[in-house]
């Protein structure tokens, strides 16, 4: 779903070094005064500001789904809190009074905002469950499906990726090639329901939808790593060519030293920067994915927690989940700022040219 | 990359032969021509989407009704163009609203610099983290069925994209040798922006646009298929997909049908992007 990944592959043309796109090294600060420590906490300092600034504006979009629900606050909130059959003119003032709703929006606004900054995420509208618990809760199921995904995502990626580099443009290169493009056209949720009408449906060998066992998280996990192994491999073939056909690569071969050696001592490393630097990427497909796979397989994560905040339009829960999903995303990201910067700790320009 | 002085860059490829360059991509293009004559041309030959039938029900495919009918006795032809239609329409339009405001905001914040650049980087580098389907959540949040919020949050989730894209590759012309001798020779700024940014530009936006699209399709169908898009009885991909499950080993047709139209969007989309040189 996100334009990155392989625009970013596209886009990040070898002609310009300042110029690259997506996520490369050339986005980082530069490591010029006061070495590797000082370029880390700068780095983490930036991707704070951002997380801030994510939290903001996923705080004032939700503020402003409130403000748009049909119906009285007050008489909802009230609903909520003493039950249907119990809602009376006279709570909903009380509530009303209470909460301050009949104050201007502006003051209500800075209200929620002072909420949202002491972490209270409330509670959600339609169970009165409190938000942050339910976070927590999904998060685990979503961390350990995500998890699960990019691992299987990178051992078939990374070894379809190797395959394919061993002779770029031969048969093996083409298939994979083939394998990219489909893996990347079928959207999620279809090929979730293949799999459900296949798999579970027809040779009845795995669980529909659920929880509970291994074997539940089979079907989501390769729903989610197939669409991410395309990717993984793309990256992984492309890396590995270029690093193999490098000159530093050429001068240890010739050097005498043995392949393994060679791909020990030379290859990985490079190789590795530019697989970390597209996790980055890869977090945020993965949280799109997972919003979609949980919804289709019924898995408890928050991306199901939000897809039913967002049906029921209980704000309180998307609020929680929608920003601890983008928190995700920054936090893989700062992950991948460090890594990258200890894999590869050159001097390195800004990224656009002032 | 030493940016060619425009006096002796060669004239880039026609648009039409660019496209042609391999069969994969000349097939793309095939595939697209006849998904968008499907979807212009379609809705006025089976014009009544919505038209129940309920005798006719899961009827199979016949030469009238070349897709059968559904569950309520609806063509599934008819519902099938309208889909896309509504699917390609939303897209084009997300699309071209996103190139023109990420775009244009791009080239603005790299020309000015300065505090412009600053405050229009900020934004986009917060709004970078968030995942694009979520925003387009948010918006369904906000919509309540409505296609006009829908196709907002859309546009707003690709703006970024095309911001940060066009900005960083503005930037790097802007700052060359050739950008420099022309405000010298006090070209003006029209002149820098047909020769020397939209050549530049060009090649990308199709690419972009190409993503765009695929994105837009994919974030509609996927938002009515979790059931927080548009609301029955809308013909249109996900919904169609969600409808026809419960019917899909006495009916199949009604959920490959729109199953294909779906993946080979996005397939031909694919095809379309540039070969990447070799490595």
């Amino acid at each position: 779903m996100t334009l990155s990944p392989d625009t970013g592959a596209a886009l990040a043309s070898p002609s310009v070094p300042g110029a690259t796109v997506g996520p490369d090294a050339s986005s980082l600060p530069p490591v010029a005064d006061g070495g590797v420590g000082r370029a880390v906490l700068r780095l983490l300092l930036r991707r704070a500001l951002q997380a801030v600034g994510v939290t903001f504006a996923v705080t004032t979009a939700c503020f402003a789904i409130m403000q748009q629900l049909p119906g009285d606050a007050a008489f909802r909130i009230a609903a909520g809190r003493y039950g249907y059959d119990f809602v009376t003119a006279a709570s909903a003032d009380a509530v009303r009074g209470e909460l301050g709703l009949d104050r201007p929006a502006w003051q209500q606004l800075l209200t929620w905002w002072g909420d949202a900054l002491r972490m209270d995420l409330g509670t959600s509208l339609v169970t009165g469950a409190d938000v942050a618990h339910e976070v927590l809760h999904g998060l685990g199921h979503t961390l350990q499906l995500a998890g699960l995904a990019l691992l299987l995502a990178s051992v078939l990626g990374i070894a379809a990726g190797a395959a394919a580099a061993r002779r770029p443009g031969g048969g093996v290169d083409r298939l994979v090639g083939v394998w990219v493009v489909v893996a990347r056209s079928l959207p999620p949720f279809v090929l979730g329901l293949l799999l459900v009408v296949l798999m579970a449906v027809q040779l009845g060998v795995l669980p529909v939808a659920g929880t509970g066992t291994p074997a539940h998280a089979v079907l989501p996990a390769t729903t989610l790593a197939v669409g991410l192994s395309g990717l993984v491999a793309r990256i992984a073939r492309d890396a590995i060519v270029q690093v193999s056909t490098s000159e530093h690569v050429r001068f240890a071969q010739t050097r005498g030293l043995s392949p393994s050696a060679v791909v020990r001592r030379h290859v990985l490393r490079n190789v590795g920067t530019t697989l970390v630097a597209y996790l980055g990427v890869q977090a945020l497909v993965l949280v799109e994915g997972v919003i979609v796979v949980e919804s289709v397989f019924a898995w408890p994560g928050i991306g199901h927690t939000l897809v039913h905040g967002v049906f029921w339009r209980d704000v309180p829960v998307i609020q929680g989940t929608a920003i601890a999903l983008a928190l995700v995303v920054v936090a893989v990201n700062a992950l991948v700022d460090v890594l990258t910067l200890l894999l590869d700790p050159r001097p390195r320009e800004t990224a656009v040219i002032p | 990359m030493s940016i060619p002085a425009p006096w002796t860059a060669a004239p880039a490829p026609g648009l039409v032969r660019g496209l042609l360059t391999s069969p994969a991509r000349a097939a793309a293009v095939v595939v697209l021509i006849v998904l968008a004559l499907f979807a212009l041309i379609g809705p006025l030959l089976w014009n009544q989407p919505a038209l129940q039938e309920l005798g006719r029900a899961l009827e199979a495919p016949s030469l009238s009704d070349p897709l059968g009918r559904d569950r309520l006795g609806r063509s599934v032809v008819a519902r099938l163009a309208h889909a896309t239609r509504l699917s390609l329409a939303l897209a084009a339009l997300s699309v071209v609203t996103s190139a023109l405001v990420g775009g244009v905001a791009g080239v603005i914040a790299a020309w000015r610099g300065r505090w412009v650049d600053t405050t229009l980087n900020a934004a986009a580098e917060t709004l970078v983290a968030v995942p694009a389907l979520l925003i387009v959540l948010l918006a369904a949040a906000l919509a309540d069925g409505s296609l006009l919020v829908l196709y907002v949050g859309i546009a707003v989730a690709q703006s970024v994209e095309w911001f940060r894209v066009v900005r960083a590759r503005s930037a790097v012309v802007l700052a060359g040798p050739a950008v420099g001798t022309a405000r010298m020779l006090d070209l003006g700024t029209w002149h820098v922006l047909r020769r020397h940014l939209w050549p530049e530009l060009a090649p990308v936006a199709l690419t972009l646009a190409s993503f765009g699209i695929g994105t837009a399709v994919l974030a509609l169908s996927t938002l009515s298929y979790v059931g927080v898009g548009l609301r029955p009885p809308t013909a249109e991909l996900g919904l169609m997909i969600t409808e026809a499950l419960p019917f899909w080993s006495q009916a199949p047709w009604l959920v490959l049908a729109p199953v294909l139209v779906l993946a080979g969007t996005l397939l031909a989309l694919l095809g379309l992007r540039r070969e990447e040189a070799p490595a």
